[in-house]
């Protein structure tokens, strides 16, 4: 019986070590919560929608559909993150930019075109181009000028909707063709919503790109030890400056869900917040923020997990203002109990009262 | 400075010599004079009049003493974010306790203190005790402060308190700055109340940064957190009081915006956080700490304000020029440091045609 307890015990402090434990652990409270809360939380229906397809509803597929963009940029701040040690703050700015730059090529000069001016492909493809530029921009400063990630991003940040605005000539397009809201709604005939796919074919790519090239190794190496990565032949810089990059392109797919959703934009409340939320979702997978080794799973699922609080709460009718508040108490009860140092009180105060009793005993 | 009574040594020589803070200090405060001057010369009209400078003075007074705040956490090595957050808290519940309770002036001004000083005890203790990453911390500070903003009153309203009414009103007169108005007649030039504390703000965080022992050991941790501990600083409770008066400003800060714009809003301030952490960049302290000067904020406060002023009476008064002037102005400043800090060290600036040269 004791040496059954003992492996067990063993079992959850391996997993209480693992890194994913964290988003796991938080997800898993959070779903308990809502299954003692309301159960039908957790009710999925096929229903159909205005245009008579039929389509999955639930607040799951509510999560999984809205977290898709934070996933997605999740990806890129995790290797952001891991190599240069620093956040970028501006994802939410250049997802404003690049979702503009979208609407500008499909809208040619009239703001209200009855028909698409080019392919969405074609616009898809530029704005993919534009955030890469402005990702580029980042890295530069970030790799060659070594300014730090915050600071150098703050710029963007700053600049980043003014420059949407101006792109657009501060009108605000709207697109009516429909296919071009099936990158954030539905495809016809398809019950998932297209987000999901375009998330997991993202998550897709960077598993085989972690898989089969260095790109993750040399990322940690550089996060974990600038000089030393020189030493043994890589190019730091040049590393640095590749994630952002890799941000840029993320942020051009969120932004292409995200006007998609509207068929149009608001560039001032477009994607708002949501680099607090991407930094969130890569403190949450306990990768730590001063950069190094990284888990891309545990920076996903974070994301889920921050996706999953927020419809939590929007369900309980919480004000989508008053929100944040409560976002903040439960991001500052994860990160207190991640902090090492409250780890090692709290493994001390186990091992304390362990010894106690056996000490009775002995007794 | 001490530099004007010394020999006339080379110009190059001396700026070689000077210390990180001092040099950015310099080029800070050359850049605004020939900016202002610049737009004297050329716009004329309300440049000259001494009340265009005193209205950047009052309507970025509560900013100065936000940056200043930012700037003292950043010498020490850290961030805080939640500035923004903390100012609209404060002008919200100042504004409910004033025009739902009937409150008094007084005790609304000691509960701006109170919740910038929970802000900074928290965040602070968080920080500097449990070890957790500044940016994180704040950052929920900041979700906290704008959210419980709207918790307290969600629609934004004006402040009728005949009280504090009175003292918004109040102007403080300086003679002998006045100008001549459209109509003919002869008017002072003013600033608020908020403007003098400011202005104490800044004076007392100069003298302390400059000449006692904990305003070194704010430098010393910030320069080198493993030689400060050796030197026998305490690292942990430096960093403690720098969040904690970087709180406290905060809410000094959240009065005086509310004095200024006399409402409360969940919108308030938003982006001051920004702003204060530009105008600290711009004031010539580097978030690798170590390296700042409050003097430098103050300039940094007023650079960022009149070059918004100077694009605005260009006649680019479209909203998004003056974002992107900002981030142009921070993105030069960011560039300049970065030189500056290279100048030093042997390998210089690592750029990367300068490294093909080497290989």
């Amino acid at each position: 019986m004791q040496s059954r307890n003992n492996t067990v015990s063993e079992l959850l402090m391996k997993l209480f070590r693992r890194q994913i434990f964290i988003p796991i652990a938080a997800l898993l409270l959070l779903a308990l919560f809502n299954l003692i809360a309301d159960p039908s939380f957790f009710k999925i229906t096929l229903g159909t929608n205005s245009a008579g397809d039929p389509v999955l509803s639930g607040y799951l597929i509510t999560i999984l559909d809205y977290g898709s963009e934070l996933a997605i940029l999740a990806i890129g701040m995790t290797l952001v993150t891991a190599a240069s040690g620093g956040q970028d703050i501006s994802v939410g700015a250049a997802i404003a930019i690049s979702g503009s730059v979208v609407l500008r090529v499909l809208c040619g000069s009239n703001s209200r075109p009855e028909t698409l001016q080019a392919p969405i492909i074609v616009a898809f493809l530029v704005s993919c181009l534009v955030a890469m530029a402005f990702g580029a921009f980042n890295g530069t400063l970030v790799a060659y000028f070594k300014i730090q990630p915050m600071v150098a991003t703050l710029i963007l940040f700053t600049a980043g909707r003014s420059i949407a605005a101006w792109i657009n000539n501060n009108e605000l397009p709207i697109i009516s063709e429909p296919s071009f809201g099936y990158f954030g709604g539905f495809i016809p005939g398809i019950p998932i919503p297209t987000p999901v796919f375009i998330a997991v074919a993202c998550m897709i790519i960077t598993a085989l790109t972690l898989r089969f090239t260095n790109l993750g190794l040399y990322c940690q190496a550089v996060g974990i030890n600038d000089k030393s990565s020189r030493l043994n032949g890589l190019n730091p810089a040049f590393i640095k400056f590749l994630t952002y990059v890799i941000l840029g392109l993320c942020v051009a797919v969120a932004g292409l869900i995200k006007v998609s959703r509207l068929s149009s934009i608001n560039y001032s409340v477009i994607a708002k917040d949501i680099e607090m939320d991407a930094i969130l979702a890569v403190a949450l997978g306990g990768n730590a923020l001063s950069g190094g080794k990284f888990n891309m799973t545990a920076s996903i699922l974070g994301a889920y997990v921050i996706q999953f609080l927020t419809t939590t709460l929007y369900k309980f009718n919480v004000q989508s203002d008053a929100l944040s508040a409560y976002k903040a108490v439960v991001v500052i009860a994860l990160v207190v109990l991640s902090a090492p140092i409250v780890r090692e009180k709290l493994t001390a105060l186990k091992n304390s009262l362990k010894k106690q009793p056996a000490a009775k005993e002995v007794a | 400075m001490a530099t004007k009574t010394m020999k006339p040594v080379s110009l190059r020589n001396k700026l070689k010599n000077m210390t990180d803070t001092n040099l950015l200090l310099l080029i800070t405060i050359v850049v605004f004079f020939v900016m202002y001057i610049g737009a004297m010369l050329f716009l004329g009209k309300g440049f000259l009049k001494p009340q265009t400078f005193f209205n950047i003075l009052n309507a970025n007074a509560a900013l100065i003493i936000l940056a200043c705040g930012m700037s003292l956490v950043m010498i020490t090595g850290g961030i805080d974010i939640s500035v923004g957050g903390v100012t609209a808290l404060v002008s919200m519940s100042c504004a409910v306790y004033l025009d739902h309770h009937n409150g008094n002036v007084f005790v609304s001004a000691l509960l701006a203190l109170a919740i910038g000083l929970a802000f900074g005890l928290i965040q602070g203790y968080l920080i500097a005790y449990l070890d957790i990453q500044p940016f994180i911390v704040t950052l929920a500070g900041m979700f906290f402060a704008r959210g419980m903003t709207t918790i307290v009153h969600t629609n934004p309203f004006n402040v009728e308190n005949t009280a504090f009414k009175a003292l918004k009103e109040t102007r403080v007169l300086i003679p002998g700055m006045g100008s001549v108005n459209k109509a003919g007649n002869y008017v002072d030039a003013y600033i608020e109340i908020g403007v003098i504390v400011a202005l104490l703000v800044v004076a007392a965080l100069f003298v302390i940064l400059r000449w006692t022992k904990l305003g070194r050991s704010f430098y010393a941790v910030g320069g080198n957190n493993q030689s400060a501990l050796m030197l026998g600083v305490n690292v942990k409770r430096t960093k403690f009081y720098s969040h904690l008066i970087c709180g406290l400003l905060a809410g000094i800060g959240g009065y005086v915006y509310f004095l200024h714009v006399g409402s409360g809003s969940a919108s308030h301030a938003s982006g001051a956080e920004m702003n204060a952490i530009a105008s600290s960049i711009i004031g010539g302290t580097m978030l690798t700490g170590g390296v700042g000067n409050i003097i430098g904020t103050l300039f940094g406060v007023l650079s960022l304000s009149t070059i918004q002023n100077i694009v605005s009476s260009v006649g680019l008064d479209q909203a998004w020029w003056t974002g992107i002037t900002i981030a142009a102005m921070l993105c030069l400043f960011l560039v300049i440091q970065s030189i500056v800090m290279s100048r030093k060290s042997t390998n210089g600036l690592k750029l990367p045609f300068k490294k093909m040269r080497k290989e």
